[in-house]
């Protein structure tokens, strides 16, 4: 089944999904490995496996921070490919990668796309990726039945979005605001609006992340958006509080 | 025909969608103001009355005649307002934000000129002012840092990463993404996506253009030699452009050899081995990473060099044959520093001093009635504090050990 018809098929089921994001290999792969674990018992719908890069451009402090403790911890790309193939094969969810562009490049992008095809990766979002420059990568994805997930910015224009929609499959993944990962999300009126600006200019089901952090969160999204993703909180919440929070804190997002 | 934004295989605009619009808005001021003459006009008017263009090419008849080869001119863009190639690119940048009606600019800075030349440039034109600049760099290049700040400048330590240039470039990025409806982001060299590449170089060819005329003018022929260090490459590039198609000219670039090429503590990326291809910062081009595509830490003793990446239009050049690349060690750069502030009077930063250690290596294979340029792309005035420390000069360590006291005193 296709990522984007297995979204809509859960998404029958419940008034929003969940994506959630880890840094591979902080603070270790052993802790990842528990956090996923408390994420999928805890209803979690799909997972993005962040590959750390040395410059995450994108990225808030909190994410910055995760992304160069792996690289100097020693986690290389193929322990991750190791680590998103064992996690794919033990649970039934969908895992995404996410990284930046050199990662793929460097490995090579098809041979990088092929493998995560064969470990059971069913998409991608890679940031600093546009669809002008990923001509390769679009391709492939299509032609690996992978999902080039596409993002939408609250900068970017109706023609824009639909430019966009026309490359992605999967889903679209928002970003609430402008800015980094991390900081907080005001959903004002502005941001309705530009829901609905991206509504109307795809199909897909959306997805919408950066700075969302709470049940409240999480219910002000609920009948907006198909999925909330919850990134930064997280990792905030292992380093405060260890893995075993984060069961309860996903449990309590919802319902 | 090549992809726009791309010179070669290298280049391109690898950059989140949030500031896709930005980037159109840019390259539409860009390519109107480039269709403008009376835009190019208004620029070397504010570059003779502001700074101090044309700046002079000067002989250095005492190293010409200690090398016993070719003549040496060097141009000198150390006497430019700042003391640095970097304020043509920062007027130049100016003018276009003042276009597009935006109040705030911000900055990358290594070396600490091109966020002095920055500052001053919002200080001229009312701008507010932000500078990014890795927390290694603040302290050895400390100068710069108080006159920024005096200038009116938010100077920002970044203290992710390596803490140098590269770091200093993604936090720029990190506050553009946030900022870019007041904010411009004026990069620094002719580095990252399109369009700061091609547009930087161009208003660094102004560099080029001055000094091909110049050379003409004193030694009735184009020179046989041209010398850059290489940064980003925006000095380079500048006065590459006033001689790439005159085949006879050779062109140079000097990177920074660190502690030598076989240490891996350099950031030599086309003259030494271990560069590959990547995409980072958000262009193409040559990087100094690992075999995962992770950047590495690189080591240079000029902030200004210190440098992971480097433009891509010098590595298409490269690729084509047409500039050669040599790298200088920083206990090369210390000797030829001192030589020509013995033999010319004049002090180049250390980033400069690259090319002239390349240029003494290579001016006594070359005939007297050849000419070779140099050229000095800033002044040495902020590296005080470096160079006295490489020399170690016993009676600066003084001066500064009375000045603590003094201050602790208090
Ligand atoms: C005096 C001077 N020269 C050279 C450079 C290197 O930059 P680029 O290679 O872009 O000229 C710098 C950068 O800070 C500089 O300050």
């Amino acid at each position: 089944m296709q990522l984007v018809e297995q979204l809509r098929a859960a998404r029958t089921k419940k008034d929003i999904l969940l994506m959630t994001h880890l840094v591979l290999g902080y603070p270790s792969f052993a802790v990842n490995r528990e956090v996923i674990h408390q994420m999928v018992a805890n209803g979690v719908d799909i997972i993005e496996l962040q590959i750390p890069f040395s410059e995450p451009m994108a990225d808030g402090p909190m994410i910055i921070k995760a992304n160069q403790e792996a690289i100097a911890n020693g986690t290389k790309v193929a322990d991750c490919l190791a680590f998103a193939a064992e996690m794919a094969a033990q649970y039934d969810i969908p895992f995404l990668f996410m990284t930046y562009y050199n990662i793929l490049f460097k490995y090579g992008v098809k041979k990088f796309l092929n493998k995560a095809r064969e470990i059971g990766i069913r998409g991608f979002i890679v940031p600093d990726l546009p669809p002008e420059e990923g001509e390769e990568y679009l391709q492939l994805a299509r032609e690996f039945d992978l999902a080039p997930i596409q993002i939408f910015a609250p900068t970017s224009t109706e023609e824009r979005m639909r430019i966009l929609a026309r490359h992605g499959a999967g889903f679209i993944y928002c970003v609430a605001r402008r800015g980094v990962t991390g900081s907080k999300t005001e959903f004002d009126a502005s941001f309705d609006a530009y829901l609905a600006r991206c509504r109307k200019a795809t199909d897909l089901p959306l997805a919408v992340g950066f700075g969302i952090s709470s049940r409240a969160d999480v219910q002000i999204l609920t009948g907006k958006a198909d999925l909330a993703v919850i990134g930064t909180a997280t990792i905030r919440l292992v380093e405060e509080k260890g893995p075993e929070a984060v069961g309860p804190f996903i449990a309590g997002l919802r319902g | 025909m090549d992809k726009p934004g791309y010179f070669g295989q290298w280049g391109g605009a690898y950059i989140p969608e949030v500031l896709y619009e930005t980037f159109r808005e840019l390259k539409e001021v860009y390519t109107n103001a480039k269709a403008d003459p009376a835009f190019w006009q208004e620029y070397l008017d504010l570059m003779g009355s502001y700074s101090c263009r044309p700046t002079p090419l000067t002989h250095a008849d005492n190293l010409s005649r200690h090398f016993g080869g070719a003549q040496i001119f060097i141009k000198r863009e150390d006497l430019n307002h700042t003391g640095a190639h970097k304020a043509n690119n920062v007027m130049g940048q100016g003018l276009l934000v003042k276009r597009m009606g935006k109040t705030r600019v911000i900055a990358e800075t290594g070396a600490g000129q091109h966020g002095v030349a920055c500052a001053t440039m919002a200080a001229k034109f009312g701008f507010a002012c932000t500078i990014y600049m890795g927390e290694e760099d603040v302290h050895r290049q400390r100068p710069n840092v108080f006159w920024m700040e005096k200038l009116g400048a938010t100077v920002v330590p970044v203290t992710t990463g390596s803490r140098t240039l590269k770091d200093a470039i993604n936090e720029a990025f990190r506050d553009w993404v946030s900022n870019m409806d007041t904010t411009h982001y004026v990069m620094g060299t002719v580095c990252g996506p399109h369009p700061f590449p091609e547009m930087v170089a161009w208003f660094q060819s102004i560099i080029g253009q001055e000094a091909r005329k110049q050379i003409i003018k004193v030694h009735g022929k184009l020179p046989a030699r041209v010398y850059a260090c290489v940064g980003g490459g925006s000095n380079a590039m500048g006065i590459f452009q006033g001689f790439l198609t005159d085949p006879e000219v050779e062109l140079i670039g000097v990177e920074a050899g660190g502690k030598g090429l076989d240490t891996g503590q350099h950031a030599a990326r086309l003259a030494s081995q271990d560069a590959s291809p990547g995409v980072a910062q958000g262009y193409k081009t040559m990087f100094l990473q690992d075999a995962d595509g992770q950047m590495r830490d690189t080591h240079s003793v000029a902030a200004g060099l210190d440098y992971i990446g480097v433009s891509p239009l010098l590595t298409d050049l490269w690729e084509k044959d047409r500039v050669r690349f040599a790298a200088a060690t920083d206990q090369e750069v210390m000797a030829a520093l001192d030589l020509t502030i013995k033999k010319e009077g004049i002090i180049p930063a250390l980033e400069s001093t690259h090319a002239f250690v390349q240029a003494f290596k290579e001016a006594g294979e070359l005939a007297p009635d050849q000419a070779i340029i140099i050229n000095q792309s800033g002044r040495g005035d902020k590296d005080i504090f470096t160079i006295a420390h490489a020399f170690d000069d016993p009676s600066w360590k003084e001066f500064i050990r009375k000045k603590g006291e003094e201050y602790a005193a208090r």
